[in-house]
């Protein structure tokens, strides 16, 4: 049987989901045997032409994680659409834009002006903004233009599957591979994880009260002398977002005693991550009196948009148009805030 | 696009007319036109009037000839015709439920003034309910038992009527009346117009029978708590204050009343609206019923001090033998289960103070209409005599209409029983007094059957009748005939001068109000009130007695100004409307209730502590939660907190109402 082809690239991410590749281990190894790797910048010496030259759809599979920020990202990961018959959204910022895309809350101008021009971190050399067309010693030179927002990767190229996590833990992996390479691979559109919320293969879901969750203080957990390891840490105040991710990491965060932070992402059918949390939370607040609701939420959420969304603020309807396109709903892909790209 | 259930939607449109309420600011053909270029849309018609029987008709021959499947009306209200158009859609042979309607009425016709703008507006609400209704799907209704009994909120004359009028029906029905006594405003008065017969002689009888009523539970000095539940089975929790004297026990015999360590009555009678004085144990009236004393605890010595030799209760205990005052009874919180409600609260009367000119609270023989009822009442602290704060009789009483009423400052509207009772104190205080009186009236208004005849019959009594409005009552004296007496200045507008009349006595016709309480209790029903705070019937001409809450009735003075015939004939109403309901047996509720799809809940618990009515519970075999439709009323509420999307409403699905929205904004 011939081999697959197979792809990976990172765009805006931190390098740990390069990491969960490596982390597979021999599992990696006895993948080698069924798959070819045709493109893997972090760990091999392919080049852009060596994609340019593959036929269209001649790749079987990419993975790319991190989230398209630049023109360059952009232009590759187009490039490998063509290339591929499958493109694989890999961790939580590919898939929903990741800790990257908090900075979807913040100007782009403010962020250029705070690293190059006015941030305590320069010294009081030239500012020196990256700016698209440049000269150095006489050498010109281009640079990717900095998109005016963070966009996930779905948002750029159609996606057909999703392994999601902040990184993807080993046995997620593993199973969307498996699934991947099935003969009866899953529909597209599917995020290769389980179907249900988190709490629903956590261990502390049975501590739950039976007549329901009521919370009159939420509680930070770099705050609290100590985490009852045998409590669903949300009855105890502290904001796990457990019942509104989809669950298939098994619960590690909560074995390791922290609150879920949302990184495997939405259930299906569910529209808004951060909605969803800021609303099931919301409707748990033991408070009649908008004083006492407005206290609990100001002492305990001093960081809504952080809070609940963490790694979904690109994938959010915040900032964002719905257009009607034959009935169906797309999310505008276009960077926004066109004037001030143009400058 | 195919809808859920896989069939093609094939829909049709029917616009309205509304004679001109709609088509005289909307373009209905326009409107038309537009429909027919919408997805999936069949059909599009207009009609003068789509909820008459021809326009139902158009809707049935269209599914049975062009094979509709999905009905859109686009008209007015659902309130109003909702079920019309349902039932239309059923007849031609159709699940109910695949029908919408579209309100271009209330929403545009009678809101938008630009005819082109209203237009727009009616094309962007008619494609919502195109775009929603692909996503609609056959429901069946729920069908609830009824429970067969009555509650009843306010012993006045029209709780009391409506009380009778189901009980002899074989009905069972809770009587709660605040006060200790029922009666409501009618028991103050002496004779009511425009006949003068004796108030106490029709009301009491009414009274005793409520009292001994089979069907009838009475419960007096109590009010409602708290309301749950829904048309056809309401639990309700009534609150019955303690009166420290036992019911069952007191005969009424006043003998611990007698033994009041206060020889005489000391505080201002409440009943007697302060011109009598009562003990701090006492019977309001001696025709009260139920015939029992209560004790006022902010006034008895005993509970002030603790120090009292309690002789009301010595002398209950050794003379009457009934051992029936209790110092220690407490409040009862009691829970009935009705299918029912009539409320039937009455009215307040306007509190004239809060007009200084005319110096209610600082003249002492400045006197409201009501006070003066307890003064002319045979039976009241003055045994029916009317005299002035210093027992003279008066030599001339002057009768100030509309106070309060038909007054930007204070209330605008009419309250349509005092110019009738301000001739009748009129009449009682000539016959009792002999006194010149003068009527100060705006406009006359006395249209009820023999009301102007009541007039006519005063015009010849030699009552004086001013026609102009009172500018002020004063004790400022300019000449010796005004010596003591009060002046009032009224500009007579028939002869066009400014008189000064002095009088012994200064009667204000106060006019009647909503409760200070009605927010509350609408609040507790449920239901709407009109801008000034009279409770809201479901629809001005036909169906008065209705509330827009299903089960919930209204009658009487709580509703608007009314006098006791038209109390009398709503309490009627409300009775027949509350039998039609409870005798029906059973009703069919909307099938808008939530549903949990346990193949994405996570058991997280989160909806679980939140639905009001408890239909939610966690099943930890399986470790998802399930709703118990019995008992969901479909508020929505677990639905928007559901974090995995597992719970969702029938009727209000997320993609009914996103289509709804995606159609509102499609129209540019
Ligand atoms: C001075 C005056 C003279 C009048 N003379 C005449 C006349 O001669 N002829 C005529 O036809 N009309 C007359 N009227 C009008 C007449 O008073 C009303 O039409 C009649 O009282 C309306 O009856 P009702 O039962 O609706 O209200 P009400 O008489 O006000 O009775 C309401 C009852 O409900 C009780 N209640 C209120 N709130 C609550 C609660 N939250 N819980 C439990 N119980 C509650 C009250 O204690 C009261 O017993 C007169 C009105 C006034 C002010
Ligand atoms: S809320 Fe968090 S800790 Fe509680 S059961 Fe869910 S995942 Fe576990
Ligand atoms: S517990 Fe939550 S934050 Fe932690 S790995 Fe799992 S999904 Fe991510
Ligand atoms: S003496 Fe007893 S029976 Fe008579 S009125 Fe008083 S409490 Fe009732
Ligand atoms: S909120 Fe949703 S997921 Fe959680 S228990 Fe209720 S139905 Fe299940
Ligand atoms: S919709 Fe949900 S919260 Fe509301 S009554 Fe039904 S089950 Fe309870």
């Amino acid at each position: 049987m011939e081999k697959k082809k197979v792809g990976f690239y990172w765009c805006a991410s931190c390098g740990g989901c390069e990491e969960a590749v490596v982390d597979l281990a021999e599992d990696l190894l006895t993948a080698l045997e069924q798959i070819d790797i045709v493109f893997w910048p972090v760990a091999m010496d392919f080049k852009r032409e060596d994609v340019e030259r593959l036929d269209d759809g001649e790749i079987f599979a990419t993975f790319i994680n991190g989230a398209v920020r630049l023109s360059e990202q952009e232009e590759i990961v187009k490039l490998l659409r063509r290339k591929s018959r499958v493109i694989v959204a890999f961790g939580a910022c590919s898939h929903m834009g990741g800790i990257p895309g908090l900075a979807n809350g913040v100007a782009r101008e403010a962020i250029l002006d705070y690293y190059y021009r006015n941030g305590p971190a320069l010294e009081s050399r030239e500012p020196m903004p990256p700016d698209p067309e440049r000269t150095w010693k006489e050498h010109g030179f281009h640079l990717p233009r900095f998109y005016e927002n963070v966009r996930a990767l779905d948002q750029v190229v159609e996606v057909d599957y999703y392994i999601p996590g902040c990184a993807p833990p080993p046995n997620v992996v593993k199973g969307a591979l498996a699934q991947l390479l099935s003969d009866q691979p899953p529909p597209s559109g599917t995020v290769l994880a389980a179907t249900h919320a988190l709490c629903h293969e956590c261990e502390l879901n049975d501590t739950k009260p039976e007549e329901g969750i009521r919370i009159q203080a939420f509680r930070r957990p770099h705050l609290v002398d100590k985490i009852d390891p045998h409590t669903c840490l949300l009855v105890q105040g502290l904001i796990c977002l457990g019942p509104v991710t989809r669950g298939g990491c098994g619960a590690l965060c909560i074995k390791g005693r922290m609150p879920c932070t949302g990184c495997f992402g939405p259930l299906d059918g569910v529209r808004d991550f951060g909605a969803a949390a800021l609303s099931f939370v919301a409707s748990i607040i033991d408070a009649d009196d908008p004083h006492d609701i407005e206290r609990i939420l100001d002492e305990g959420i001093p960081d809504p948009l952080g809070t609940f969304y963490m790694y979904s603020l690109p994938k959010s309807l915040l900032f964002q148009k719905v257009l009607p396109s034959n009935g169906r709903r797309t999310a505008r892909t276009e960077p926004r805030r066109e004037k001030a790209e143009s400058r | 696009m195919a809808s859920k259930n896989g069939d093609i939607p094939r829909i049709g449109v029917y616009v309205c007319h509304c004679g001109t309420n709609i088509g005289g600011q909307v373009n209905v053909p326009e409107v038309v036109a537009f429909a027919r270029t919408l997805p999936n849309v069949v059909v599009a018609r207009e009609y003068k009037y789509m909820c008459s029987d021809p326009g139902q008709m158009l809707i049935k021959e269209d599914i049975q000839k062009l094979n509709i499947n999905r009905v859109v009306v686009a008209s007015c209200s659902p309130h109003l015709h909702e079920h019309t158009f349902r039932k239309a859609t059923l007849e031609g042979g159709r699940n109910p439920f695949l029908f919408h309607m579209a309100n271009i009425r209330e929403h545009v016709s009678w809101v938008t003034q630009d005819p082109e703008k209203a237009t727009e507006k009616a094309k962007a609400i008619v494609e919502a309910a195109v775009y929603r209704i692909q996503f609609h799907e056959p429901l069946e209704s729920k069908h609830v038992p009824v429970h067969p009994d009555v509650l009843i909120v306010g012993g006045g004359i029209a709780g009391i009527t409506a009380a009778l009028t189901l009980a002899d029906a074989g009905k069972t029905v809770y009587l709660i009346e605040r006060e200790s006594s029922i009666g409501g405003h009618m028991a103050k008065f002496d004779k009511t117009f425009p006949t003068l017969d004796c108030a106490s002689c029709i009301l009491t009888p009414k009274m005793t029978t409520v009292k001994d009523h089979p069907n009838i539970h009475l419960m007096t000095y109590a009010e409602v708590l708290e309301v749950d539940g829904y048309v056809g089975n309401f639990r309700v929790k009534v609150k019955k204050k303690p009166r420290y004297v036992i019911e069952d026990r007191c005969i009424g015999c006043y003998v611990c009343i007698e033994h009041c360590v206060y020889k005489t009555p000391k505080h201002p009678s409440e009943f007697d609206e302060g011109i009598g004085l009562r003990k701090p144990i006492y019977i309001p009236f001696p025709q009260a019923v139920p015939l029992v004393a209560v004790i006022d605890p902010e006034t008895c010595i005993e509970f002030k001090s603790g120090r009292c030799p309690k002789k009301c209760q010595k002398a209950c205990r050794e003379i009457v033998g009934r051992d029936a005052i209790d110092f220690t009874q407490k409040e009862e919180i009691l829970e009935i289960q009705v299918g029912a409600v009539i409320i039937a609260t009455g009215f307040q009367i306007f509190d004239p103070s809060r007009i200084p000119e005319y110096g209610y609270g600082r003249y002492p023989n400045v006197y409201t209409s009501l006070e003066v009822e307890r003064l002319v009442n045979a039976s009241g602290p003055t045994g029916g005599a009317i005299v002035l704060r210093d027992g003279r009789k008066p030599q001339s009483v002057a009768i100030i209409h509309c106070v309060g009423s038909r007054d930007r400052n204070y209330n605008p509207w009419c309250s349509r029983v005092c110019c009738m009772y301000s001739l009748k104190l009129a009449h009682l205080v000539r016959e009792r007094t002999g006194a010149e009186v003068y009527n100060c009236y705006i406009d006359m208004r006395t249209p009820g059957k023999g009301y102007e005849e009541f007039y006519e019959k005063l015009l010849h009594e030699g009552v004086h009748f001013i026609r102009g409005k009172v500018a002020e009552v004063t004790d400022w004296t300019i000449n010796p005939e005004e010596a003591g007496k009060l002046v009032i200045r009224v500009e007579d507008s028939l002869i066009g001068v400014v008189r000064r009349i002095p009088v012994d006595m200064v009667i204000l016709s106060v006019g009647l109000e909503p409760r200070s309480d009605a927010e509350e209790l609408r609040r507790l029903f449920h239901i709407s009130c009109s801008a000034e705070g009279w409770f809201l019937e479901r629809h001005p001409k036909l169906a008065p007695v209705s509330t827009y809450t299903d089960g919930v009735y209204i009658a009487g003075a709580c509703q608007g100004p009314k006098d006791i015939p038209d109390a009398v004939a709503q309490a009627g109403a409300a009775a027949g409307e509350v039998l039609s309901l409870v005798d029906r047996g059973v009703i069919e509720l909307e099938p808008n209730i939530a549903v949990i799809d346990a193949r994405r809940c996570s058991g997280c618990h989160v909806c679980i502590a939140l639905c009001p009515f408890s239909a939610i519970a966690f099943h930890a075999e399986e470790n998802v939660a399930r709703i118990n439709e019995a008992l969901c009323k479909g508020c929505g509420v677990c639905v928007g907190a559901c974090p995995s999307r597992a719970i969702s409403q029938q009727l209000f699905k997320d993609e009914q109402i996103l289509a709804e929205i995606e159609g509102l904004l499609m129209v540019d």
